[in-house]
């Protein structure tokens, strides 16, 4: 395997409350080779925007603080690299779409003047005003925005959310990155719209060749948009597997409790949840986070975290009832 | 912990939601300060006559022995020109100053409420234009200026200036209920009691206010301090409180005459005036705080 | 366009407003106990005179007839006259009111330009030291009266220190410039003489300090606030995220949203700033209009009373005006609100 293009390895994450310390994320491990279509399964508060966060180095300091871990692009640590430096990688290297448009344009500023700004800072090259403005009108018309002149002098307000997400994602786009974080781009769109996006993200990734990590907590969208899926369960990944292999043979217990808790159209009864609770990140379980929550669990489950091991090709688990081939 | 009769169950959540919450306010350390203060400013004010070192001082008192002296052990705050201990003054207008900010606050907040809970609700309606009309009217005079106004056609006294401050005072409860109420009254809690048939009464002092109480709240912690600002100011002036009578505002006009020189006639008034304001303050501050969070 | 007609809509709201007001006041000052008429005269003028000055006043007549003669006069720029100066209180506005107008604009400027300063900065180092102070700072201004100040700047600032002048508006050397405006510093550098200038301002510092200070207090606590919560805000992370300059991203995407609660409050913060004006010009000795109105209240100078109330109601209602014009300014969502019913 070509070496990957963003990898994070061993990502310990806490956060400073007024109670204590949060530990949000446990050891996270990912790998994004390029050009690879990465999907990144968990519930809410399971720590998927954070581990985002922490490779755009944007997590918001006094609370949160990388304790320890390694995070790879190109080679280099995104977490010791200098300022401007990471300025370079984020957008031409990185660009993230935010899980809500309406929060993640600014409301007092246009449309025009947010995505112009962006260009101009995420362009290799130094670009002229007047190059500025084609590209950005070019990079709306790409996501399908019917007169994009207009919407470069609208402000965030006066278009609606379908509207606004893909001006989100032509802003993520318009700098050309490696990489595309795709945080949950559709959970807060209507249903129909859903599927529109999707569709475009799909064809426009296709087109460019960008890798991208596609974060969802909808097994349905992972299956159609991904290559290989991570699962993502209390801050750490649980298992990883190309998706078919994935959906054919989950091994983690978690990751079938997922795949039960989904009602199937051919029939078969309502499905299950899993029972129990996601774990409290300001004393978590010394052991398995899943351990409390899980029906196959056995001893030893409860006394230390399981590593995450390759058990059969492509096929990584965080579980102790499998052992590394 | 289980309470178990039905009259029980309503009671044991009410005193676990103010258990929850008082932990909460008391682990901020700023606000535990503005409760200390104000704790101990209500102390003195309730038991000045016994607590203060020279009790009769805060009348007609003259000793022109002891006139003008300085801070010492004997007068820990100095003497007036009337030979009159400072410090036990300031104990005694302790007293005026908060029953300004209880009296003001008790007369204002009822009908301020009340008015921005009817207007909110029937938004849009004439009720709501008349109410919110005449609210602008007595909005419309920068606050001091209407007190001082209305203060200047009455024979001053404590009891007019508390008048006074009342009347321009409770727009800002209508106009803080009245945001309130008009948008929660969309919500489908409001709704689904109209539905069922609920009275007029019931929805907005049993729906309604409930959920405005924790702002109400708010402000009025940190009204007591601006009403006890603009009090000392009214009195500097000479229209609040008159002499003998111990008023902090009117206690730093006074000692302003004799400034620098006996500065402390002048000065002790003004921290004690601070004091009281920061720590009513810093109190509202930690409301506001809470109920911030509580939101989230 | 859309502007216009706000301003319209506002206007004709604050002439209503203002209408309500003048009845309020009227109201307020006319139905008093005490004899208005006799203090003014003093007990010793006869009883003819006394009279005589009633009828003149109509003070005999019923009150909507009172107030019928007060609405048309003004109406008419008859205020009246004062019962004290005995001269056309719309005299007396025109003598006091630009003086009192200048220390409330520079006041207001220095509260409005510190206020933010000090507020960004603190909100930029959270939890540091500059941000602490900075609250110790606007606590201390928030809870201080500004008569206090006053009393305060005046003493260690004019009398011991002797740093700053400690009464009126110009030194008695220096000639005063023609009067165009009546704002003394406004006169001085219309006419070019800056001597005049810079004198005028240095009177006029601990005056409008003392003002300021609260207001200031006020602001640098708002906008803080407000910064620090935006600093985490989805937009600002974003902007970050695609590779635009921290620099850009603070001075100009995490500033301008910020301001608006800050600026929003501005108008409130100008009112407590006129209301405090009494004291203030009081303790200076401020040859102001609002001196001139604690005066007229406290010797029931009905006609003056009530015009000085209206003045500061007109005032203060064109400074809301203005006020939310920025704030629509600054925030679309305001400005175009109404159209999409959002």
């Amino acid at each position: 395997m070509t070496s990957p293009l963003l990898h994070i390895q061993g990502l310990h994450v806490e956060f400073k409350v007024y109670e204590g310390l949060l530990r949000v994320l446990n050891g996270v491990q990912m790998a994004v080779h390029q050009g690879e279509r990465v999907g990144l399964v968990g519930e809410a508060g399971c720590g998927k925007t954070t581990t985002m966060k922490c490779v755009l180095r944007i997590l918001p300091s006094p609370p949160g603080r990388i304790t320890v871990g390694r995070i790879t692009f190109h080679g280099q640590d995104i977490l010791k690299m200098s300022t401007q430096h990471v300025q370079r990688v984020r957008g031409r290297g990185i660009a993230m779409i935010f899980q809500d448009p309406t929060a993640a344009l600014n409301p007092v500023f246009t449309i025009g003047d947010q995505l112009m700004t962006v260009i101009k800072y995420g362009s290799r090259e130094n670009l002229g005003r007047k190059e500025v403005r084609a590209r950005a009108i070019a990079v709306l018309q790409e996501v399908q925005l019917p007169d994009p002149e207009r919407i470069l002098t609208n402000y965030p307000v006066q278009l609606s959310g379908g509207m606004r997400q893909r001006v989100c994602i032509a802003m993520a786009l318009s700098t050309e990155p490696e990489v595309l974080i795709a945080d949950e781009p559709t959970t807060s769109l209507d249903v129909t719209i859903q599927d529109q996006i999707l569709r475009l993200l799909g064809e426009l990734v296709e087109k460019r060749q960008t890798a991208v990590i596609f974060i969802t907590h909808s097994l349905g969208v992972v299956r159609e948009m991904a290559d290989r899926v991570y699962v993502m369960y209390a801050g750490s990944i649980v298992e990883s597997a190309p998706k078919e292999e994935l959906f054919g043979n989950p091994l983690h217990p978690y990751t079938q409790g997922l795949m039960r808790a989904v009602p199937k159209l051919t029939g078969g009864g309502i499905a299950e949840g899993i029972p129990g609770r996601i774990p409290d990140y300001l004393n978590p379980p010394p052991g398995c986070r899943f351990q409390p929550r899980c029906p196959q669990a056995i001893e030893g489950c409860e006394l230390s975290s399981p590593p995450l091991v390759q058990v059969r090709p492509g096929h990584e688990v965080a579980c102790f009832l499998f052992r590394e081939s | 912990m289980t309470m178990g009769s039905r009259y029980g169950s309503a009671f044991a959540r009410r005193w676990e939601g103010f258990r929850r919450g008082w932990y909460k306010f008391s682990r901020n350390p700023v606000s535990v300060v503005g409760l200390v203060f104000v704790f101990s400013i209500s102390f003195l004010a309730v038991f000045a006559p016994y607590v203060a070192p020279y009790p009769e001082h805060a009348g007609r008192f003259v000793n022109f022995s002891e006139a003008s002296q300085p801070p010492s052990w004997k007068h820990l705050c100095g003497t007036d020109v009337f030979g009159r201990d400072i410090l036990s003054r300031i104990f005694f207008g302790f007293r005026y100053s908060l029953m300004m900010g209880v009296v003001v606050l008790a007369l204002v907040v009822p009908p301020g409420v009340v008015l921005g809970l009817v207007a909110g609700y029937w938004r849009g309606t004439w009720i709501d234009t008349v109410v919110m009309r005449i609210t602008d009217i007595f909005l419309a005079v920068p606050p001091l200026i209407l007190a001082l106004a209305v203060c200047s056609v009455l024979t001053p006294s404590v009891f007019n200036a508390m008048m006074a401050v009342s009347l321009m005072w409770w727009p800002w409860y209508t106009r803080l209920v009245y945001g309130l109420a008009s948008s929660l009254r969309n919500e489908f809690f409001v709704q689904a009691a109209e539905v069922v048939g609920a009275s007029r009464t019931h929805i907005l002092f049993r729906e309604i206010l409930p959920n405005c109480v924790s702002s109400i709240f708010t402000k009025m912690s940190l009204d007591m301090g601006w009403v006890i600002l603009i009090g000392s100011a009214l009195s500097f002036v000479g229209l609040g409180a008159q002499p003998p009578t111990p008023d902090l505002g009117t206690m730093v006009a006074d000692g302003a005459k004799y400034l620098p020189d006996q500065w402390w006639i002048a000065i002790f008034p003004a921290l004690a005036i601070m004091i009281t304001v920061l720590g009513f303050n810093l109190i509202g501050d930690g409301f506001r705080d809470l109920f911030a969070l509580e939101e989230v | 366009m859309g502007i216009l007609k706000f301003i319209a809509k506002r206007l004709l709201l604050s002439v209503f407003v203002l209408f309500g007001l003048s009845i309020l006041i009227f109201l307020i000052s006319r139905v008093l106990p005490g004899d208005p008429v006799r203090m003014a005269l003093g007990p010793r003028a006869p009883e003819w005179a006394v009279q005589n000055l009633r009828e003149q006043m109509h003070l005999d007549e019923p009150l909507y007839a009172q107030y019928y003669y007060w609405l048309s006069g003004a109406l008419h720029g008859d205020l009246g006259q004062s019962l004290f100066t005995r001269r056309a209180v719309v005299d007396d506005i025109k003598e006091f009111l630009p003086a009192t107008m200048e220390l409330a604009l520079f006041a207001g400027l220095i509260m409005a330009v510190f206020g933010i300063l000090l507020g960004a900065v603190a909100g930029r180092y959270s939890n540091t030291w500059i941000d602490n102070s900075v609250r110790i700072f606007s606590y201390v201004g928030v809870v201080t009266p500004s008569f206090v100040f006053a009393i305060l700047f005046l003493l260690l600032f004019g009398y011991v220190l002797g740093w700053f002048p400690t009464a009126g508006r110009l030194s008695p050397g220096i000639t005063r410039p023609p009067v165009l405006t009546g704002m003394v510093t406004v006169d001085a550098l219309l006419s070019g003489n800056f001597a005049a200038l810079g004198d005028a301002l240095w009177h006029m510092v601990l005056p409008a300090v003392s003002l300021a200070l609260g207001g200031m207090a006020q602001e640098a606590r708002i906008t803080r606030s407000t910064i620090s919560d935006n600093l985490r805000k989805d937009y600002i992370a974003a902007a970050k995220g695609f590779g635009v300059p921290e620099r850009l991203v603070t001075l100009k995407y995490l500033l301008k949203p910020s301001l608006i609660p800050t600026v929003s409050i501005l108008g409130l913060d100008f009112a407590s700033l006129l209301g405090n004006a009494f004291l203030v010009e009081l303790i200076f000795n401020w040859p102001g209009f609002s001196r001139y109105g604690i005066n007229a209240m406290l010797r029931k100078d009905l006609n003056a009373v009530s015009a000085v109330v209206m003045v500061l109601g007109v005032v203060f209602v064109i400074v809301n005006i203005l006020v939310d014009l920025v704030v629509a300014g600054l925030d679309p969502r305001i400005r175009l609100g109404a159209e999409r019913g959002k």
